[in-house]
């Protein structure tokens, strides 16, 4: 009887998550893959194949724009733990329990605000005839307007400032489960600074820098906003080929695939950063 | 008893709810942002107490999307361009066709009309009527450059940095119209338009290093353009046109091969629900008080009979400012496109988009 019980609260409580995973992840996912191998031959008349991830392959513009979209995705993943690292450690371990609450609460803030506005934000402040322009020629810095807008560099702070509390927020987490008395026996042991950082305080953060890393990457890799209002003329990113894909050039079929292939493209990404760090997901998300 | 009695009025006031719940229709519209004014839906709700007006703001592309989404149900009225039927009808089977003796056909203008239902008549079936029309040209502050006149003078060096434009379709077709060619005679011969557009990229890849930004949407064209960061850019006329009312000194400019027109049309999804709603709010915008109204939020001319009369002063005085009645004479209307062409366009805007500029 008790068993029962049991069981059937675990079910319950299950099947939410199962109907979430199947009907909103899984089912559409193989809905796309179906439509990703459909071509079409003439208006209304379609064939299965593998024509799409051809087309693909041999169009150097789209893996480039896919590389392209990897390897920044990657960069602002290693500045977003570059820069979140000092913030979660001082609001974890260093900030009193006062302030800790408010500090965490301010990176929060940003949060309450839509990513467009975030976006428009930027570009009020970048912009050639903008905040940070206009400030730099009444101070007499510079004679000419600047523009900071449209280039890369632009898009890179876009993204790190859109994505980097999803860095810090399981950073924080780990590093708070953490007991001050390990770093006071590091030192006490005669570790240098860096010696603790790299020999207890890195490995004790483990579970979240690597949850935190996935999480941002992913969210880099599919965003879509940021790069496409901050991005200039020669910056693509794979979202907007997807888009264009889809929306303007009414090719679902290779939409589809090219979603498909963002995904694998990532996931892949992901375990080849856990394979060459040497972590696997068990011993570090699944303890974070 | 007691309990059977008090279900059966339940039931019975759910009924009678339901019932009246049905009685007020509902006109789903698919419109561009400013087609569908409060104004003018508040009145039209007014005039027809059992419609209710729920407008869904797209663009051309999304509004093709969303329909093939549902094989044409969700949406009881849209309004894609007139080159923009033909084809999605053929390829999706979306819309159906229009019942023409329901709609005031006579208020229209004559030769819009006749154009948009000679490029909307599939097997006998006329598959919509024109609403608003207007052009894509170029826009120019007439202080900083006075000599912007044609599509190539985007790509002039005297511009450098100065200039923008939208990577789509549109400046494609410019480009090739100032390089000599006419690629809507060229749709018929897709090879020849595949190596037009060959020209055309080449071209606007070196001209890349010319352009500031290419832009996205009307918004930050005007914010570039009355913050002076550009003085020309490729544009629709309603933009320059409110532009115009801003700073006088910010005209539309025909360009020399012609400004290109196109006609927003009105087009019954082929699942709609609301048909005869649907007609009644055609009708309802043909009404010249109506029109001027609508003309005044879209700032494009209504397609019916002396249109450009019935624009509001502000908007009127633009016109005029931009066009000679030449340069009406000289308009080139949107040909429809042919399956095929949207891939090969497609292709042709990434590969300049993805190149590194001249």
């Amino acid at each position: 009887m008790q068993k029962d019980v049991k069981r059937l609260s675990l079910i319950l409580l299950f099947t939410p998550f199962a109907l979430w995973i199947l009907l909103l992840i899984i089912i559409p996912h193989m809905g796309m893959v179906v439509l990703s191998l459909r071509e079409k031959v003439a208006p209304r008349v379609y064939e299965y194949g593998l024509g799409n991830y051809i087309d693909f392959i041999n169009e150097p513009i789209y893996w480039n724009t896919l590389l392209r979209t990897g390897s920044m995705s990657l960069l602002v993943t290693v500045l977003a733990l570059l820069i979140g690292f000092p913030i979660a450690y001082y609001i974890a371990k260093i900030a009193g329990n006062r302030t800790r609450g408010a500090l965490f609460l301010l990176c929060l803030v940003p949060l309450w605000v839509s990513d467009l506005i975030r976006a428009f934000g930027w570009i009020l402040l970048l912009r050639e005839t903008g905040v940070i322009s206009s400030v730099l020629q009444w101070s007499g810095l510079v004679h000419e307007p600047i523009e900071f807008l449209y280039n890369d560099v632009t898009v890179i702070i876009g993204l790190v400032y859109t994505v980097i509390l999803f860095m810090i927020v399981p950073l924080v987490s780990t590093l708070d489960g953490m007991d001050n008395a390990m770093i006071e026996a590091g030192y006490n042991l005669g570790g240098s600074g860096p010696t603790v950082l790299r020999r207890i305080i890195i490995p004790y953060a483990m579970p979240g820098i690597v949850s935190g890393c996935i999480v941002v990457f992913m969210l880099t890799a599919g965003s879509y906003l940021t790069p496409i209002l901050l991005g200039g003329k020669n910056s693509s990113w794979f979202t907007e080929q997807i888009y264009d894909q889809f929306i303007t050039r009414f090719n679902w079929e290779s939409g589809a695939a090219f979603g498909f292939l963002l995904l694998v493209f990532t996931s892949f990404v992901v375990w080849l950063g856990l394979k060459i760090t040497g972590q696997t997901l068990a011993n570090t998300v699944a303890r974070s | 008893m007691r309990l059977k009695a008090t279900l059966a009025t339940l039931l019975a006031a759910t009924i009678l709810s339901t019932a009246s719940m049905a009685q007020a229709e509902t006109l789903r519209l698919l419109t561009w942002g400013s087609y569908a004014p409060d104004e003018l839906v508040k009145k039209f709700e007014a005039e027809n107490p059992d419609i209710k007006v729920e407008v869904t703001f797209s663009n051309n592309e999304e509004m093709i999307a969303k329909l093939r989404a549902t094989g044409g149900a969700g949406f009881d009225l849209a309004q894609p361009s007139h080159d923009r039927i033909y084809a999605a009808q053929l390829e999706y089977d979306i819309y159906k066709a229009l019942d023409l003796s329901k709609i005031n056909t006579d208020a229209m203008e004559k030769s819009l009309l006749d154009g948009v239902k000679a490029n909307t008549t599939i097997d006998g079936g006329v598959y919509a009527v024109p609403h608003q029309w207007g052009t894509s040209g170029l826009m120019a502050d007439k202080s900083k450059a006075p000599d912007l006149k044609s599509w190539s003078d985007l790509c002039d060096p005297k511009y450098k940095g100065k200039t923008s434009m939208r990577l789509k379709r549109t400046i494609l077709l410019g480009t090739a119209f100032a390089m000599g060619h006419d690629p809507f005679a060229a749709y018929s011969d897709l090879d020849k338009y595949q190596s037009i557009l060959d020209e055309v990229v080449d071209k606007l890849i070196v001209c890349k290093d010319n352009i500031k930004a290419y832009w996205k949407g009307g918004d930050d064209l005007s914010a570039m353009m009355l913050s002076g960061e550009i003085v020309g850019s490729e544009t629709w006329d309603s933009t320059a046109y409110k532009l115009y009312a801003e700073n006088p000194n910010i005209v539309f400019v025909p360009p020399t091969t012609g400004a290109l027109a196109w006609i927003d049309t009105f087009a019954i999804p082929r699942k709609g629900k609301a048909d005869d709603a649907a007609y009644k709010w055609i009708n309802f915008v043909l009404q010249p008080e109506n029109v001027t109204i609508m003309s005044g939020s879209t700032g494009a001319i209504a397609a019916v009979k002396g249109g450009l009369d019935l624009l509001p002063a502000d908007k009127k005085a633009a016109v005029n400012a931009s066009f000679t009645p030449a340069d009406i004479d000289n308009l080139k209307f949107f040909a429809n496109i042919p399956p095929g062409v949207e891939d090969m366009e497609g292709k042709a805007l990434e590969k300049i988009k993805a190149s590194t500029g001249g």
